[in-house]
C-alpha cells in the first residue's frame, strides 16, 4: 500500500484505537476534553476553508454555529418538556420531535444535525452572495456585523430560544465517537476539497484575483462555495456542541469563541488542513494548562492575556503559522522513517500548497 | 409629543457627541496606518477603570480626569510601540487580528487587576455631581451627562481640527494619511507622527470611556465592544479615514439608532384621538414595542448596505470593490 493512502488510514486506526482506550478507562475531564477538541477541530477546519483557502477574513462564523446549535436542540427536544419549556413555539414546530433512536443510532438527532447543517448553509448562501463581494478588512467587519445580528435575534427571539435565559434539558447524544467521526470526515472532505479544481480556484483567486480572472476562474463563486460549505459545517460543530454541553445561552456564541477559533486557525496556518489540527491541539492544551494555572493562582485573565500575548508573537514572529499553507506529507514521512532506518529512499519533495 | 420628539433629539444628539470622538480616533490612525484598532473600545475601557479606581482613592475629580487621560495615552503609546510597529505595512487582516489581541490583553489585563484589586467583574460607577442627575428645561428633562458629552464633543473636535489644520506637526500627521512613503521622503518623522497620532485618539477614547461609563452606571472588562463596533459605524457612514466624515457619520448614527426606539413607542405617544383608531393599530403592528431591542441589529444592516454600496462614505465618491 502505497503511504499515501495507508499514512491517513494508519492515524484513524490509531484514532480510533486511542479513543477506544479513553472510552473504556472512565476518565471523564480528558473524555470531555477530547470532545471538545474534536469540535475545535472542526470550527477551525470550516473556518480554514472559508477565511484561510479563499482570504476572505470572516469573522461571523460563530454565527453559524449559534444557529446550527439552537435549531437541532429545538428539533430534538422531545415532545413532553417541549410543550413546557418552549410553549410559544409556532404550531408547525412544536409537533417535531427528533429524539428517536434505532438500536444505538440516535437517528432523530442525526436527522435534526443535517437539517440544521443544510438551513445554515442556506443562510449562509444568502448572506454570502452579499458579503463575499467585498475583501480585506471590510468583510471581516461585515461579518462581524453578522455575529452581532444573530446574537440581537437569539436574544430576542424569546418562543424559540428562550431569549437570554439559558436553554437547557438538550439530549446529550454526542459522545467521543459521533464527535470524531464528524472531525475526521469534515478533515477528509476539507482536505478532498483543496486538492480539487474548487479549491485551486479558491487558492487562486486568493493569491493574484487578476490572474486568476484572466484564465477564467471567477472571483465570487468559489469564495461563496467555501463560505457555505464552511458555515454547513460549523453548524454541524454547532449540534455536536449543543448536545454535548446540553445548556447554553447566546452569550457563549460571541467574540471570545471567534477569537480563540481565530488563533487556532493563524497558529495552524491559514491555508493548511493539518495546520488547523495541529492549531487546535497546541492552543487548546495551552488554553487548558494556564487555566490550571489560573484556578491555582486565582489570577483569573492570566490565561486570557497570556494566550493574546502569544497570538501577537505569531503574528509578529511566524505570520504564515507553523504549517503555513503546506500539509503533513506521508510520501515524505515514510522516506524520512525509511532513510533513518538506513534504507536511505530517495528524498521526496515537499508537498507545496497548489 | 413636541416634548417626546425633543426627547430623542437630544438622545440622538449625545450620542452621536460619544460616537464622534471614538470615531474621530479610530480614522485618524486608519488614515495612517490602514490599521482598524480595534483595542480602541478596550482603551475607553482602562481609562474608566483608571478614573474609577482614581476616585475611590480619594482624588479630586479634576486630579482623577488628568490621571485618567495620562494613563490612556501611555498605553495607547505602548501598544503601538509593542504591537502595532513591528507589524506596520503588513497584511490589513493581520493587524486588524492584531488589534483584537491587544483587546483581549487589555480586558483580561484589567479583569485581572481589578481582581487583585478585591473589585467583583461589575463596578458601579462612581460617577460625580457634574455628570449626575437631570436639568430640567420646562416640561422637558435632560441627563446631565448628554449635555456634557455635547459640549465636551464639540470643544475637544474643535481644538483637533485647529490643531491638524493649524500646526506643523497636524500637518505632517495629515500628510503621513496622505501617503506614507512620500512624507517619510520629504523628511516628516513617521514614528513620531504616528505616535502622536496614538496620544491623540487614546486621549479622545478616555474622555469619551468617562461619559459612556457615566451614562452607563457600570463598568466591566468588557465594555468597550460595543461602542467600538458603533464608532466603526460611525467611520464607515462618514467615508472611513476623512476626520470629518467621521463626525458626519457619528451624528448620523446617533439620529438612525434613536428611530428605532422612537418609532417602537410612536402609537402610545398619540394623545388619543389624534389619530383615527385603525391608524393607530396599523402603527402598533408595523411598530411593536420590541422593535427598539431589535436596534443593534437594524444598525449593522444599515453597517453591511453602506460597506456595499458607498463604502467611501456619505461624503465620498461611489465607486465599491466589484467582484465582478
Amino acid at each position: 500500500m502505497s503511504p499515501r493512502v495507508a499514512g491517513p488510514l494508519l492515524s484513524i486506526l490509531g484514532l480510533s484505537v486511542g479513543l477506544a482506550l479513553l472510552d473504556a478507562s472512565g476518565l471523564a475531564f480528558w473524555q470531555g476534553l477530547m470532545i471538545n477538541l474534536a469540535i475545535f477541530t472542526i470550527l477551525v477546519v470550516s473556518l480554514n476553508l472559508a477565511s484561510g483557502f479563499t482570504g476572505v477574513f470572516s469573522l461571523g462564523n460563530i454565527g453559524f454555529m449559534a444557529l446550527g446549535a439552537y435549531i437541532s436542540a429545538i428539533l430534538t427536544l422531545p415532545l413532553a418538556v417541549k410543550s413546557e419549556y418552549l410553549p410559544d413555539l409556532p404550531s408547525w414546530l412544536a409537533g417535531v420531535h427528533l429524539d428517536q433512536v434505532v438500536g444505538p443510532l440516535p437517528v432523530g438527532w442525526l436527522a435534526a444535525t443535517l437539517i440544521a447543517g443544510l438551513l445554515v448553509a442556506f443562510v449562509a448562501l444568502l448572506v454570502g452572495a452579499v458579503l463575499m463581494r467585498l475583501s480585506g478588512h471590510f468583510v471581516a467587519v461585515a461579518t462581524l456585523g453578522f455575529l452581532v445580528i444573530v446574537r440581537v435575534i437569539l436574544f430576542n427571539a424569546d418562543g424559540f430560544t428562550r431569549g437570554s435565559r439559558t436553554f437547557s434539558n438538550v439530549t446529550p447524544y454526542t459522545n467521543l465517537w459521533w464527535a470524531w467521526a464528524c472531525a475526521v470526515l469534515v478533515i477528509y472532505a476539507v482536505w478532498r476539497l483543496k486538492r480539487s479544481q474548487y479549491g485551486r480556484a479558491m487558492f487562486a483567486q486568493r493569491r493574484d484575483r487578476w490572474a486568476a480572472q484572466s484564465v477564467g476562474i471567477s472571483i465570487l463563486r468559489p469564495r461563496l462555495l467555501a463560505f457555505v460549505i464552511g458555515a454547513f459545517f460549523t453548524a454541524i460543530a454547532g449540534s455536536l456542541y449543543a448536545h454535548f454541553i446540553t445548556s447554553f445561552s447566546p452569550t457563549v456564541f460571541y467574540f471570545d469563541l471567534t477569537f480563540r477559533v481565530i488563533t487556532m486557525l493563524v497558529v495552524g496556518g491559514m491555508g493548511s488542513v493539518s495546520g488547523s489540527v495541529i492549531g487546535s491541539v497546541v492552543v487548546l492544551a495551552l488554553a487548558e494548562g494556564l487555566r490550571r494555572v489560573e484556578d491555582v493562582t486565582l489570577l483569573y485573565g492570566l490565561s486570557g492575556a497570556l494566550l493574546a500575548a502569544f497570538f501577537i508573537a505569531v503574528i509578529v514572529f511566524r505570520p504564515e503559522g507553523i504549517m503555513g499553507q503546506r500539509e503533513i506529507s506521508f510520501d515524505r514521512l515514510s522516506t524520512r522513517l525509511r532513510s533513518l532506518r538506513g534504507g536511505g529512499g530517495p528524498e521526496g519533495p515537499e508537498t507545496e500548497a497548489p | 409629543m413636541g416634548d417626546y420628539f425633543i426627547q430623542q433629539v437630544v438622545n440622538a444628539v449625545s450620542a452621536g457627541s460619544l460616537y464622534a470622538l471614538m470615531a474621530v480616533g479610530l480614522a485618524l490612525i486608519f488614515s495612517i496606518l490602514r490599521l482598524i484598532n480595534f483595542a480602541h473600545g478596550d482603551i475607553m475601557m482602562v481609562a474608566a477603570y483608571l478614573v474609577t479606581f482614581a476616585l475611590f482613592a480619594g482624588m479630586p475629580l479634576p486630579a482623577a480626569l488628568v490621571f485618567m487621560v495620562v494613563g490612556a495615552v501611555v498605553i495607547g503609546l505602548l501598544m503601538e510601540r509593542i504591537a502595532y510597529r513591528p507589524i506596520r505595512g503588513a497584511a490589513e487582516v493581520a493587524m486588524l487580528l492584531t488589534s483584537f489581541a491587544v483587546g483581549q490583553i487589555l480586558q483580561n489585563g484589567t479583569l485581572l487587576v481589578s481582581r487583585l484589586a478585591g473589585e467583583p467583574v461589575q463596578i458601579a460607577f462612581p460617577a460625580p455631581d457634574i455628570v449626575n442627575g437631570v436639568v430640567a428645561f420646562g416640561a422637558i428633562t435632560v441627563p446631565k451627562v448628554n449635555i456634557v458629552s455635547l459640549v465636551t464633543g464639540a470643544v475637544l473636535l474643535t481644538l483637533l481640527t485647529v490643531f491638524v489644520t493649524r500646526t506643523r506637526l497636524g500637518l505632517s500627521m495629515h500628510a503621513a494619511a496622505e501617503d506614507l512613503p512620500a512624507a517619510r521622503l520629504m523628511g516628516i518623522r513617521v514614528n513620531r507622527v504616528v505616535a502622536t497620532a496614538f496620544a491623540i485618539s487614546s486621549g479622545l477614547a478616555a474622555v469619551a470611556g468617562f461619559l459612556y461609563a457615566s451614562q452607563a452606571g457600570q463598568i466591566n472588562p468588557y465594555l468597550g465592544f460595543t461602542p467600538v463596533l458603533k464608532a466603526f459605524i460611525a467611520a464607515v457612514i462618514g467615508g472611513f479615514g476623512s476626520l470629518s466624515g467621521a463626525v458626519v457619520g457619528a451624528y448620523a448614527l446617533g439620529i438612525l439608532e434613536v428611530i428605532p426606539t422612537a418609532l417602537s413607542g410612536i402609537a402610545d405617544i398619540l394623545p388619543p384621538g389624534a389619530v383615527p383608531p385603525g391608524v393607530h393599530d396599523l402603527l402598533t403592528q408595523v411598530f411593536p414595542s420590541s422593535l427598539g431591542s431589535y436596534r443593534d441589529a437594524f444598525v449593522f444592516v444599515f453597517l453591511i448596505l453602506m460597506l456595499l454600496f458607498r463604502p467611501n462614505g456619505i461624503v465620498g465618491g461611489g465607486g465599491r470593490e466589484e467582484v465582478p
